[in-house]
Parts: C-alpha cells; sequence; structure tokens
C-alpha cells in the first residue's frame, strides 16, 4: 500500500510541457529521489504534489485521498511535510518554539488567545529536536544557528507535523559533503523508524546512490527511468542524458 | 447624450494630472524601492513656486511655458538637495522607516511653505488666453484642458524616449529589475538615484504649476494628492509608467462620470475600482510581482517574555498611574487621558504591525469609525455611553474586517499605500456627508454620563480601558494565535508548510487591531464631547505611527513606551512652538537616520549586548 500515489501528472507553462503524464508512488518508510538534469521539471513536479502548483492533467492521491487542487495549506493538514531549498525558518522564535509552533498546528491549537504558546508541547519540542540532535541549542534563536543545523531544524519542524509523507526540496544544497551525508543518514532512520515516505530532490548523486531506495529519473518533463541505484547507474537513457556527461553532478 | 463627451474630456484632463505626479512617484519607487510620501509636497511647492514666478512674468502663452518649465526645474533642484540629505541615509534602512522620513519631510516642507507664502489660498490671475473655450460637440470646453489632455501622453512619450533610447534610461530600467546586480556592474548608484530622485521631482513640481490655472496654490495639496496618487500607482502596478498612464486615465476619467452621475459616492467609487483591480491583479494592471531585496535583511530578534526588572518598572508606572488624579488636577487630568486613548492607539497599530507584518498609513480610520459609531449612537439614537463603547469596536472590528478580506493577499508597500488611500477616504465620507456626520463642524454634544463627566472618573476609566485592552493584547500575543500570526510574518512559505491558514491569521489580527483602536477613538469622543473628521486625517495615522516606531516593532512594551513619550513631547511641543510641524518632522528625520530600531529596540540591544551568543 502506498502513500503517495501520483498518476498521469501533467502541467504546462504558456505552451512549454513542463511535466507530462508522470506516474509513480512511494510506499511507507521509503525513500523516492527525484532526479535529472536542470529544467527536467523537477521544482514543478514537486510543487504540484506540495500544492504549490495546480496540475493541467492527472491526479495526487494521499493514502487514497486526491489532495491535488488543494493548496498548500490543506495539502499540508493531509499530512505532508515539506523542507525547503532555501531554509525558512520562523526568525523571530527559538530553536524550540519553531517545533512547538508547529506541534500546535498539527494538534489544532492555534486559535487560542489566552494560555501562553511556550507553555503547550515543550516536552514533545524537545524529543523531536532530540532526534535530530538539537536538543543542547533549543534555547537559542534560529538566526545564529549553522547552516546543517537550520537544514535539521527543518527536519524537525516538519515532523512536528507528524507526516505520513515528507518532501524534500534540495535538502542538501548549501552543505557540506560531510553534513550532506550525515543529514540524509538522519532522515533515512526517521523515515524507517516512523514509516514516512519521503520524496527528495537532489543533486548530489553520491547521497542519492547513498540512501534512496528508489529513483525516478525526469528529462524533459518526462519521466525516463525508474529503478533501485544500481539499475538505474547501468540504464542507458539516464547515461545518455545525465550521468554520461560524466561530471558525477549535472 | 451630448454632455458625454465634454464629460470624458475633462476626465482626461484630470487623468494628465494625476499622470503628472504619480509618474515621478512610480520612477522613484521602481529604482530606489522608496515610497516617497513627499511627492505630493513637492506638487504642493511646485504649484507656490510656480505662482511666484507667474505671477511675475508677463502673461503671453510663451513666457507661462517658460515660467511652468523653471518651476519644474526649481522643484527638481528641490528633489536634489533632499534626496542627498535624507533618502541617501536611509535606503538600507527597513521600509516602514523610510517610509516615515519621507513623512518628516512632509511635516517640514508644511511649514516651510507656511513660513514663506503664509496661510491663505494664492490662485493664479488667469490672463485672457488661459480663459478661452473651444467648441467641442455643441459645448463649450476649456482651452487649457485641452493643453492638459495633450500634456500627459508627451510627457509618457518623453519618458519613454529618457527610459528606452539614453544610456541614463537603460541603467535606471535596469535598477528597476535588479538593484543589486546593476551595482555589481560598477554603476555609480548615488548618482543615478539622484537624478532619478530630481526627475521625479521635477515632474511633481510641473503637475504642481500645472494645475495653477484650473486651482490654487494651498497648503491642503500636498496629502489630497499623495492619497491620490497611491490609488493610482497601485491600480497601474508600482514602478510602471505604463501602468501609472492606464491608471491615471481609468480614475481621472471615472471621477469625471462619477461627478455627474452620484456626487456623493465618487470617493467610493475610486476605491471600489481599486478593490476590483487589485482582487483580479494583486500586482496592479501592468506591475510585477515584487522581487525580494536580495541584501539580508536584519532578522527579527527572538521575542521574549519582559524581564522582571521591567516587570516591576511597569507595576510602578501602573500604581502611580492610577494614583494620578490625586497628585496632578485639571489640565494634566486631560493629557494624562489622551495618553491612555495613545495607549490604545499604538498598541492596536502594534499588533497588527508588528507581529503581523502588515503596515498601516491609515491606522486613524478604524479609531475615527470607532469615535464615529459612539458620536452618531448618541446623536441619532442617544444611546448611553456604555452602548457606544461596546459599539466602537464592533463597528470598527467589522469594517477592518472587510477591508482586510480585498488587502490581505497584497505585500507590504501595497498593504501600506491602500491603507492609506483607505482612510483618506473615511476622512471624506465623514466631511462630506455632511447630513450625517455635520460634515466639518463635526458631532457635537458627545458628552459622557454624569457618574463618568469628571476628569477623575473619567481617566480612570480611560485608564482601566486602555491598560485592560492593553494587557489583552499582549496575552493573545503570547498565545498560540500570536505565535502563529508572528510565524505567518517569519516565513509564510513555512508557515503554510505547517498548516497555518495565512490568510485568516493577518484578517483575524486586523479585526482585533481595528476593534481596539475603535475602542480607542470611542474614549476620544466622549473626552472631547465631540467626533471630528481631524481623527481620520493622515497627520493622526501618522502620529500612530510614529508612537509605533518610536517605542520599536520588536517588543510588546515598546508602543506603550512610545505612546507615552509622544503624548508628552506632543504636547510640550504643541504647547511651545507654532512651528511644531516642523521641529516634529525634523525629530523624526534625525530619529530615522539614527535609531532604525526605535528607542526601546535601541535599549533592548544595549540591554541583551554580550547576553546573546
Amino acid at each position: 500500500m502506498s502513500v503517495l500515489s501520483v498518476q498521469g501528472l501533467g502541467k504546462s507553462f504558456g505552451g512549454v510541457r513542463a511535466v507530462s503524464d508522470v506516474s509513480f508512488s512511494v510506499a511507507p518508510g521509503e525513500m523516492l529521489a527525484l532526479i535529472g538534469p536542470n529544467g527536467a521539471g523537477k521544482s514543478t513536479l514537486f510543487n504540484m504534489v506540495g500544492g504549490q502548483l495546480q496540475p493541467d492533467a492527472g491526479s495526487v492521491t494521499l493514502g487514497g485521498a486526491t489532495i491535488s487542487g488543494l493548496g498548500p495549506r490543506a495539502v499540508a493538514r493531509q499530512g505532508v511535510g515539506r523542507t525547503f531549498q532555501i531554509t525558512a525558518t520562523f526568525g523571530s522564535m527559538t530553536v524550540r518554539e519553531n517545533v512547538q509552533m508547529a506541534i500546535l498546528s498539527h494538534r489544532r491549537e492555534i486559535w487560542r488567545f489566552w494560555r501562553p504558546a511556550a507553555e503547550r508541547f515543550g516536552d514533545e519540542a524537545d524529543a523531536l529536536l532530540a532526534q535530530v540532535g538539537l536538543e543542547v541549542q533549543a534555547e537559542r534563536a534560529t538566526g545564529v544557528l549553522a547552516y546543517g543545523d537550520l537544514k535539521r531544524l527543518e527536519l524537525a519542524v516538519a515532523l512536528g507535523n507528524a507526516p505520513r509523507l515528507l518532501l524534500m526540496d534540495e535538502p542538501t544544497a548549501g552543505m557540506a559533503p560531510a553534513e550532506r551525508v550525515a543529514l540524509m543518514q538522519l532522515t533515512r532512520r526517521l523515515a524507517t523508524e516512523r514509516g514516512i515516505a519521503v520524496l527528495f530532490t537532489e543533486h548530489d548523486m553520491d547521497v542519492v546512490f547513498d540512501v534512496a531506495d528508489r529513483i525516478l529519473v525526469l528529462d524533459r518533463g518526462a519521466l525516463i527511468a525508474e529503478g533501485d541505484g544500481p539499475a538505474i547507474r547501468a540504464n542507458p537513457a539516464v547515461r545518455a542524458v545525465y550521468l554520461g556527461t560524466g561530471s558525477g553532478g549535472h | 447624450m451630448s454632455s458625454i463627451l465634454p464629460q470624458l474630456l475633462t476626465g482626461l484632463a484630470t487623468a494628465s494630472s494625476l499622470f503628472l505626479i504619480s509618474a515621478g512617484l512610480t520612477i522613484i519607487f521602481g529604482v530606489s524601492r522608496i515610497v516617497n510620501f513627499s511627492h505630493g509636497s513637492l506638487m504642493m511647492l511646485g504649484a507656490y513656486i510656480g505662482w511666484s514666478i507667474l505671477t511675475r512674468l508677463p502673461r503671453e502663452p510663451e513666457w507661462f511655458a517658460l515660467g511652468i518649465l523653471a518651476t519644474a526645474l526649481a522643484t527638481a533642484l528641490i528633489g536634489v538637495v533632499l534626496e542627498m540629505a535624507v533618502l541617501r541615509r536611509v535606503y538600507r534602512s527597513p521600509e516602514l522607516f523610510q517610509l516615515l522620513a519621507t513623512f518628516g519631510v512632509v511635516l517640514i516642507i508644511q511649514d516651510v511653505t507656511l513660513l514663506l507664502w503664509g496661510p491663505t489660498e494664492l490662485p493664479l490671475p488667469r490672463p485672457r488666453w488661459l480663459r478661452g473655450f473651444v467648441e467641442v460637440a455643441g459645448s463649450r470646453f476649456p482651452l487649457y484642458d485641452l493643453v492638459l489632455i495633450a500634456i500627459g501622453p508627451l510627457v509618457l512619450g518623453l519618458l519613454w524616449l529618457a527610459l528606452n533610447r539614453t544610456r541614463w534610461g537603460t541603467l535606471v530600467r535596469a535598477a528597476t529589475l535588479d538593484r543589486e546586480m546593476v551595482a555589481a556592474l560598477g554603476v555609480d548608484q548615488r548618482r543615478l538615484f539622484t537624478s532619478v530622485f530630481a526627475l521625479g521631482a521635477g515632474l511633481a513640481g510641473l503637475g504642481g504649476a500645472l494645475s495653477l490655472p484650473n486651482a490654487s496654490a494651498n497648503l491642503g495639496i500636498d496629502l489630497s494628492v499623495i492619497a491620490d496618487a497611491f490609488v493610482v500607482v497601485v491600480v497601474g502596478g508600482l514602478g510602471s509608467l505604463p501602468g501609472a498612464f492606464l491608471a491615471s486615465v481609468l480614475i481621472g476619467v471615472l471621477q469625471a462620470f462619477g461627478i455627474v452621475l452620484v456626487p456623493k459616492i465618487t470617493l467610493v467609487l475610486v476605491f471600489l475600482v481599486m478593490a476590483v483591480v487589485l482582487v483580479f491583479r494583486p500586482n496592479g494592471l501592468l506591475g510585477r510581482p515584487q522581487t525580494e531585496a536580495r541584501e539580508a535583511t536584519v532578522a527579527a530578534p527572538v521575542v521574549r517574555p519582559a524581564p522582571p526588572a521591567l516587570r516591576l518598572l511597569g507595576a510602578a508606572a501602573l500604581a502611580l498611574a492610577v494614583a494620578a488624579p490625586f497628585i496632578v488636577g485639571g489640565y494634566y487630568l486631560t493629557v494624562l487621558t489622551d495618553a491612555c486613548v495613545a495607549i490604545l492607539f499604538a498598541a492596536s497599530l502594534h499588533f497588527m504591525m508588528g507581529p503581523g507584518g502588515m503596515a498601516s498609513f491609515g491606522h486613524a480610520a478604524w479609531f475615527g469609525i470607532g469615535a464615529y459609531a459612539a458620536g452618531l449612537l448618541l446623536h441619532w439614537a442617544g444611546a448611553p455611553m456604555p452602548l457606544g463603547l461596546l459599539a466602537a469596536p464592533v463597528a470598527a472590528g467589522i469594517v477592518s474586517g472587510l477591508f482586510g478580506w480585498f488587502v490581505v493577499r497584497l505585500s507590504g508597500v501595497y498593504l501600506a499605500m491602500l491603507t492609506l488611500a483607505f482612510a483618506q477616504i473615511a476622512w471624506a465620507v465623514s466631511f462630506q456627508w455632511v447630513e450625517v456626520t455635520g460634515g466639518d463642524n463635526g458631532l457635537l454634544g458627545v458628552w459622557p454620563p454624569d457618574w463618568a463627566r469628571d476628569p477623575r472618573p473619567y481617566y480612570w476609566m480611560a485608564l482601566a480601558l486602555s491598560v485592560g485592552v492593553a494587557l489583552l493584547l499582549r496575552r493573545a500575543l503570547y498565545a498560540p494565535y500570536g505565535y502563529a500570526l508572528r510565524a505567518a510574518r517569519d516565513s509564510a512559505p513555512r508557515a503554510r508548510a505547517i498548516g497555518l491558514d495565512v490568510e485568516r491569521l493577518r484578517i483575524v489580527a486586523l479585526v482585533i487591531a481595528g476593534a481596539a483602536c475603535g475602542l480607542g477613538g470611542a474614549i476620544f469622543a466622549y473626552g472631547k464631547g465631540g467626533v471630528f473628521p481631524t481623527y481620520i486625517s493622515i497627520p493622526h495615522s501618522v502620529e500612530a505611527l510614529l508612537m509605533v516606531l518610536l517605542g520599536g516593532l520588536q517588543t510588546v512594551a515598546g508602543p506603550i513606551i512610545g505612546a507615552l513619550v509622544y503624548t508628552g513631547l506632543a504636547d510640550i511641543l504643541v504647547r511651545s512652538t507654532d512651528l511644531w510641524r516642523l521641529v516634529l518632522g525634523a525629530v523624526i528625520v534625525v530619529l530615522v537616520v539614527a535609531f532604525p530600531e526605535g528607542i526601546a529596540g535601541a535599549v533592548r540591544r544595549l540591554w541583551l549586548r554580550g547576553r546573546e551568543a
């Protein structure tokens, strides 16, 4: 039983087909990498799943319920967590408060005007922070965190929503190579423990082959290959458009 | 049917004037990202300078044209001085402080103009050729209006040539698209900005001088024109010259026909047009979505509850305030009551502007709506004060909620400009709807019942209400709702990604802020015994901004400190000098340049120095 199921998804921008007829699914606990050269349609596809863009064709279902056509907020409410390529956190709050915010939203406690928010779900937030290794920094402002720590905070915030599906757009962009692998292995562990399906885009092939269970390759809006690491490495079509350039990256 | 063509021509003449003023505003914004509040003041200066030049010249058409050009040149020079003395120093400040600095300039120019030209209106004696008429479709049409109609497209054409056929124009267009990149390419930004500002100022001066034959030079030009120009620029799309022209024509023509068909609702009509345009095209007719400035914006500091020392200080101040009627009396008690109202005024604005991230240049609208709700209920239905004090926040809250529904999706600058336009319309309604509101004379006899008529009990009531509401607002800010509101401000995409309804959070913030402010308006009305259009005036809105920015946006105690400091300063200032606008304006400009984070923010930074890693 898959968590996310995408069927025949398509999107055009003024006559240019950015994504056409893409179908795939992600199972609980599975890490699915979405790769492809620049302009392949990764971001468009990603934003259609996350609700930032509305598809022209096809459907996105989460646990059997259709989520295509919903906005980002409603998609989040259905149990989709998300991290951004450029980290987005709440700068006027401490690390712990960032996570508390996500839990408050998840537990539908936003529209309360009396009890201080700081007293709610502090322990739960600390538990999540401990899982990503940020517990000692709980009291700090997010503005003073190192970049890698910000990425881990985003992960903890996304987990605060108790997601069934986690969308990670270029999760390791801007990080040092050693940090990249550490962050994705942490994600790998959390996904397995919590049965979260993870869909991520990634430019670093080492990271992709290291952590992804399955890989989707997108080129000019169409899915050209799907499979595990060795299968993708051996796929001639992928080698031609992507790996065959010999750069290792893109 | 025969009146359609002349009416259309009248509309087009209005459109030309609107275009001259908004063209400068939109070009300056495009390049410097500054919304120049003092643009209307430059037009006013153009009218006065034009009057002084034209009345000294021979009255032939060629001398008239020369005088107009000389005026434009003079205001352009004033623009250069302004840019170098003030704006250049605030390009890196937060948006709001830039607006505030230009408002300081508005105040300074007001008093300087008053000093130089005196308080009376100065009409331009019109020579014979200016009074000429042409026969259009069977009716007489003023020749001068035809000249105006031609000038609009002419200026648009010249600007287009300058922007598209010169190296300077290429740089201006490049800077409008990407300021940082132009700087990185080694272009001298200072000269570019100064020249653009001079051009905008010159256009404003041109508009001012050209308006003379149909109007006069008077001290009301600055604020009435800036509200119109904001509407035009917002409808056309910020930074878009053709958009400004299109919007000028649309609004000019609509006004011309509106006056004939439904004279009373012309202003409301303009606002409706704006609302419709923004609902369908949030960036205006020809506007582009705003690109985020790439310069690192100063991250808002972490909000933490006040330290115990400050709480102790607050409690002591409150005790002192409660005991005040036993210590001081008469006049000072009135000032203290005003201070209570100011606390509500500032705290409510801070609520939407600080944690809510929605700046307002028309906060007095809610104040006035509250005051008028109470006053009208008393005047027309004989409702007693308690009912009025209840109705005021309800009325203000409902209207601010409706307003919020239209504007909540807009970016900061648009929102700030629309709040100003809305307040200006509320002001015009209170001013023009004489049968109901009493117009300029206001509603009199809005007194509290006997038990509260003495200054002492009234002061205590005002104190209890204002401190009570301020504490409630504070409570809400530390509750989950307040955190969510702040989250939406810090990062809207992140807020949505965790399931927060950003728009709804903001509308509710507007309702709360509007209601609290409306209560302040009602308290003020009963305290003064009347309601007047000045409650909704732009200077009053700016007072609220000043209080909040004086105190700083990032602390909850800030607006209260700002309200107290401002009330005290204003009282001293108004009583000690006739030139209070000049002094206040200068103080604003200096404060903005020296303390970009407000008084409370500066104190807080000193307090925290070395405590945060």
